[in-house]
């Protein structure tokens, strides 16, 4: 790597003259862009119309479960509400979250390339997905579904009275926009690195990317045909969902899951990816044993085909799948743990800077633990039958994906935003927001962990009183949760104008993408593109006892 | 793709500014339509699971409902598509040699024999029509469990009918081939686009060789 005198092409204090935001401007400049820099911005206000548009639906559960009555909205109302808050935040949100918005920003520069290898069609998976979400949306104005996101047969095929076909006509359509990221990450990252940068000399994050980039390949074809037959049963009623003509509703849940459990695993592995980058930034150290990290990350890209039938123990399904299930299940637990113990024995004699990225990262271990550590209870046969359907498991997969996505993209859109827009963020607002989303999001989900386990089942709009004090704990941690995520959009728009000047490489960090210009020209790097002769992470905490990231 | 309509004379005309070579170019190129075609067996892999649990489940009803496809039609069409690969490989061959005419020429017989596939398609779904073997559409079963019989020809229909519209968006492609080929766009170098369409076709005809003997042939001995 070179010296830091030598990264600093860019003067201190001062923006290039020149670079991808201001090369070209005006509205047709953007719809038509190729540059994977403003396809990532445009997926970035893409997703936060649609995570807005699903934060107000679970506003609107969490007013209604304050009481025991079903005061607020009738029950109808209610499941219209948990279809749009799952079906938007799970394909609309979180699936693109990280590989769409950062992953597309930076992947690219953290190889060395000058783009995707296919821009035009990733500028294509960004107008299909805006395709997808105008459906989805269509569904949602003229009436709503309430089918839950899991469009569970035969209710969705036979009973459901509500607009199915076309939204999963739009997430069938958004899934083709998953795919196209999925090929165009695993091409790039195959074919573009740069010079001397081997397999084991990528940064962690392009690993979690590329096994993410594997689920998206080979699983969301299955949903696409899964809810194509779902959509023709629902219109002739041919019978392979419905046992009275000799289907069986049970295939479409094996077909269903066969996706939506790896898509679970799309949904952690970028925020896994990320928080290794901030993990070893912020404590001027080597990750501890990247090989495994690395390897763990593919590791449970693969055992994620592995085990759908855990989410169906109760549906009839042998007892013997089940139990097959149910270990390889728990072998899941074993890659992602390596992850949580190496970033941990990175921490360990590190330089550790309380930077807001950093925050969040920290958070995203202990959030992922629990998290994980709950989900190895729902693997447990005899303790699922118990649970299962309950608030155990929305707070279960609530900390994986809000604890740890989330707060993941949050950490990661911090620390490379000085590099997107070439401007830093108010550091004490950051941390502030970073605190505040850590507590409200304990006091949402932690309560509902024992409401689940009390027996409070899932999808209700109604519920007994003696679940009441646990629902407004709940909902007053959603109401802090909701100035988290507030703070930082205010700060954030604030910055873009008058945030101080951020230069090239605020945090001091290893990887090409901290080597250019912030924000970047066009085509990343100015002159040539560089070449890598070391490992990444070549931090060292001793050289930088004295640097004061925290305060900048 | 730029539609270039005279000879260039350097390979480096051909790169797009994302590569830094023709050769990556192409390698990436060609791995992109891997991942694609790996997308795409998973996609048809939901059809055959379906098929595949229940024949386990109705196996003999499945047998006798196999009965009653076509086979001879079945058959020619599974020559026709094969044919039509052996003249994309030939068709891949010429690009690579810069031989314009038989590379147009080939690329417009592999479509025209997509067109036959087709047709012949079209003539079976017509019998199977007449024949009341359409499901909803005035179908009708003489022998035992009707409901599972309808079952084996609603997934006939839709595992054909996916792979028809994988068939004509690669007649499309072809034709489209054919035009540029004609105009020279493929010459000096820039065949790796023939190359990669001719990985799609010979996908869609290998769906079919997995096609034909699940649906026409388990009832015939």
């Amino acid at each position: 790597m070179k010296t830091a005198t030598e990264i600093d092409i860019q003067t201190e204090g001062e923006m290039p003259r020149e670079h991808y935001l201001n090369v070209k401007t005006g509205v047709k400049a953007w719809l038509l862009t190729t540059d994977h820099k403003r396809i990532g911005i445009l997926y970035l206000w893409t997703i936060l119309v649609f995570f807005l548009i699903a934060s107000v639906a679970a506003a609107m559960m969490r007013i209604e479960l304050l009481t025991p009555q079903g005061d607020f909205v009738t029950n109808e109302t209610y499941n219209k509400l948990f279809t749009i808050h799952g079906v938007l935040m799970v394909w609309f949100f979180l699936i693109p979250s990280i590989p769409a918005v950062l992953g597309n920003f930076v992947i690219p520069m953290m190889i060395g390339a000058r783009d995707v290898a296919f821009p035009k069609l990733n500028l294509l998976s960004w107008y299909i997905f805006v395709a997808g979400g105008a459906l989805t949306l269509w569904a949602i104005i003229h009436g709503g579904v309430d089918t839950g996101w899991t469009f569970y047969t035969p209710y969705s095929t036979t009973y459901a009275n509500s607009h199915v076909i076309t939204m999963a006509a739009g997430v069938f359509v958004a899934g083709f926009s998953s795919i196209i990221t999925g090929l165009n990450f695993m091409t790039t990252i195959h074919k573009m690195r740069a010079p001397g940068l081997t397999w084991f000399r990528l940064p962690l994050f392009i690993w979690s990317m590329y096994a993410t980039s594997v689920i998206l390949v080979l699983a969301t074809p299955v949903l696409a045909i899964t809810l194509a037959v779902m959509c023709v049963e629902r219109i002739w009623g041919v019978g392979i969902f419905d046992p009275k003509l000799g289907g069986d509703p049970i295939l479409f849940q094996h077909m269903f899951w066969f996706y939506s459990h790896p898509a679970v695993y799309i949904m952690i592995l970028p925020g896994m990816g990320v928080v290794s980058e901030l993990i070893t930034c912020f404590s001027r150290k080597r990750i501890f044993g990247y090989g495994f990290v690395a390897a763990a990350s593919m590791a449970i890209a693969v055992l994620g085909f592995l085990v759908w039938g855990h989410h169906m123990f109760v549906s009839s399904q042998s007892v013997y799948a089940g139990m097959v299930f149910s270990i390889l299940s728990f072998l899941v637990a074993i890659p992602s743990a390596i992850k949580v113990f190496n970033w941990t024995a990175t921490l360990h004699k590190g330089s550790i800077h309380f930077t807001t990225p950093m925050l969040y990262a920290l958070g995203f271990i202990g959030l992922f633990t629990i998290g994980g550590m709950t989900g190895l209870f729902l693997a447990t046969l005899a303790v699922d039958v118990h649970v299962h359907d309950s608030y155990f498991v929305i707070a279960h997969f609530h900390y994986i994906m809000v604890g740890g996505m989330v707060m993941a993209f949050m950490g990661g859109l911090h620390y490379w935003w000085p590099k997107i827009t070439g401007r830093l963020y108010p550091e004490f607002a950051g941390k502030l927001a970073a605190m505040i989303t850590f507590a409200g999001f304990n006091l949402t989900f932690f309560p509902q962990f024992i409401l689940g386990y009390l027996g409070m089942p899932r999808r209700y709009h109604a519920y007994p009183p003696e679940f009441q004090m646990f629902n407004v704990l709940s909902t007053a941690g959603a109401s802090i949760l909701g100035i988290g995520y507030l703070l930082p959009l205010i700060y954030f728009l604030w910055s873009l104008k008058c945030g101080r000047v951020a230069g090239p490489n605020p945090w001091r960090a290893t990887g090409l993408e901290w080597q250019t210009p912030s924000p970047p020209p066009k085509h990343n790097f100015e002159e040539k593109t560089p070449v890598v002769t070391e490992k990444p992470y070549s931090y060292s905490a001793e050289e930088d006892a004295d640097l004061n990231l925290a305060s900048i | 793709m730029p539609i270039l309509t005279w000879p260039v004379s350097e390979e480096s005309a051909l790169v797009h500014e994302q590569f830094d070579d023709i050769g990556q170019q192409r390698e990436a190129a060609k791995l992109g339509m891997w991942i694609f075609l790996a997308t795409e067996v998973l996609f048809f892999g939901g059809l055959f699971l379906s098929y595949t649990v229940y024949r386990f489940a109705y196996g003999h009803v499945f047998v006798e409902a196999s009965r009653k496809l076509d086979v001879v039609i079945g058959g020619a069409n599974t020559a026709v598509l094969l044919i039509s690969s052996l003249l994309m490989a030939f068709a891949v061959r010429a690009s690579k040699l810069d031989q314009r005419r038989m590379l147009t020429g080939l690329l417009l017989g592999t479509a025209l024999l997509g067109c036959v596939f087709m047709s012949l398609k079209g003539v079976e779904y017509h019998k199977d029509y007449v024949d009341h073997l359409v499901p909803r559409m005035g179908f009708k079963w003489e022998g035992a469990d009707p409901g599972n019989a309808e079952l084996f020809y609603w997934i006939y229909f839709a595992m054909t009918g996916l792979h028809a519209i994988h068939v004509t968006v690669g007649i499309g492609i072809l034709l489209v081939l054919a035009l540029l080929a004609w105009r020279k766009t493929f010459s000096n170098g820039n065949h790796n686009t023939v190359e990669i369409a001719g990985l799609y076709w010979h996908f869609v005809d290998i769906v079919w060789c997995f096609l034909f003997p699940l649906l026409y042939l388990v009832g015939h001995r």
